[in-house]
């Protein structure tokens, strides 16, 4: 991961998955990223809310860049962390981008609704998943350009950048 | 893995840029049919089916661009974004400006992500093809209520 991008600030990752493997499989594929990132995870929707509150063990953790985040969750489920964010004045800002694998009509529909940034099926195959993450890669961490909110500051209790 | 035909509405009020999208879209992986409003009044005209555009589709994907004549990208964004038919169209800003407060702003009014647009050519080309390798291959769109 050391290249020309190794000088700018790490981009900051969350992602909320519940599956070790999924997890496991994420990392690796964001091994090969072009940019520097830092990934974070939260394990379920409850670990997810401390973390961008910054609640708990989760009291030093960075406001992140993008957020992945799994439907399908223990404790509190991804439809209901997807409301909490984009519902918060500062925390709404923060790209979300579903990453589940649920490819229900219901599911896509009430995710944008609810404004998710995108909605991703993960393929069940290994390489098509790999694929789906680096195209995340790609896109999300290459060409668009995030909300700097805070990203080096003390998190999200203080106004966003405006 | 998206619909087989793709509909996009880009508003642009730039004819080279309008030109020079359409070029870069000609290689899309997927079959897409690309509409363009050249301003703010036409891109609402053309989501309401209003006048000369009654027998418009329902985009899959908006690029839109900030800095519009008669009526503002931003004014847009919001409209979209609240209407409770159109907000799950997925919405990229595509624009010249890079200021963070422009791209902190789009976000707070649910815009779906954030581009700018490179001044030069071969970059310009190169946003545009990847706008088509990510959204018109990996993501899935909302199916309900295409025309």
């Amino acid at each position: 991961m050391l290249n020309a991008n190794s000088y700018a600030p790490a981009i900051q990752v969350l992602l909320v998955e519940d599956n070790p493997g999924d997890v496991r499989l994420t990392r690796e594929a964001f091994q090969d990223a072009k940019v520097h990132l830092e990934m974070h995870v939260a394990v379920d929707g409850v670990e997810a809310m401390e973390f961008l509150f910054q609640q708990g063990r989760f009291a030093d953790s960075p406001r992140p860049d993008l957020i992945l985040l799994d439907l399908n969750l223990p404790r509190k489920d991804g439809r209901e962390v997807l409301k909490e964010i984009k519902g918060h004045p500062t925390l709404k800002s923060i790209p979300v981008v579903i990453l589940t694998t649920s490819a229900s009509d219901v599911d896509i529909e009430s995710s944008y609704l609810l404004h998710a940034n995108c909605y991703i099926s993960k393929p069940v195959d290994l390489e098509g998943f790999l694929t789906v993450v680096r195209s995340i890669d790609d896109f999300w961490l290459s060409v668009v350009r995030l909300p700097i909110g805070e990203r080096h500051g003390t998190g999200i209790s203080s106004n966003p950048a405006r | 893995m998206g619909p087989e035909l793709v509909r996009i509405l880009l508003v642009e009020d730039n004819a080279g840029d309008v030109r020079l999208t359409q070029e870069a879209f000609k290689d899309a992986k997927v079959h897409l049919d690309l509409h363009v409003a050249s301003d703010g009044v036409e891109a609402m005209d053309f989501l309401h089916r209003r006048g000369r555009y009654v027998d418009s589709p329902r985009p899959d994907l908006i690029l839109l661009d900030l800095n519009l004549p008669r009526k503002d990208g931003r004014e847009v964004l919001t409209e979209i974004k609240t209407d409770p038919d159109l907000k799950t169209i997925p919405v990229v800003i595509l624009t010249t400006s890079g200021s963070d407060e422009d791209i902190e702003h789009s976000y707070q009014l649910n815009a779906n992500c954030y581009v700018s647009k490179p001044v030069d050519l071969e970059q310009f080309l190169s946003v545009v093809r990847s706008i088509d390798d990510f959204w018109l291959s990996a993501v899935r769109f909302p199916k309900e209520k295409r025309a």
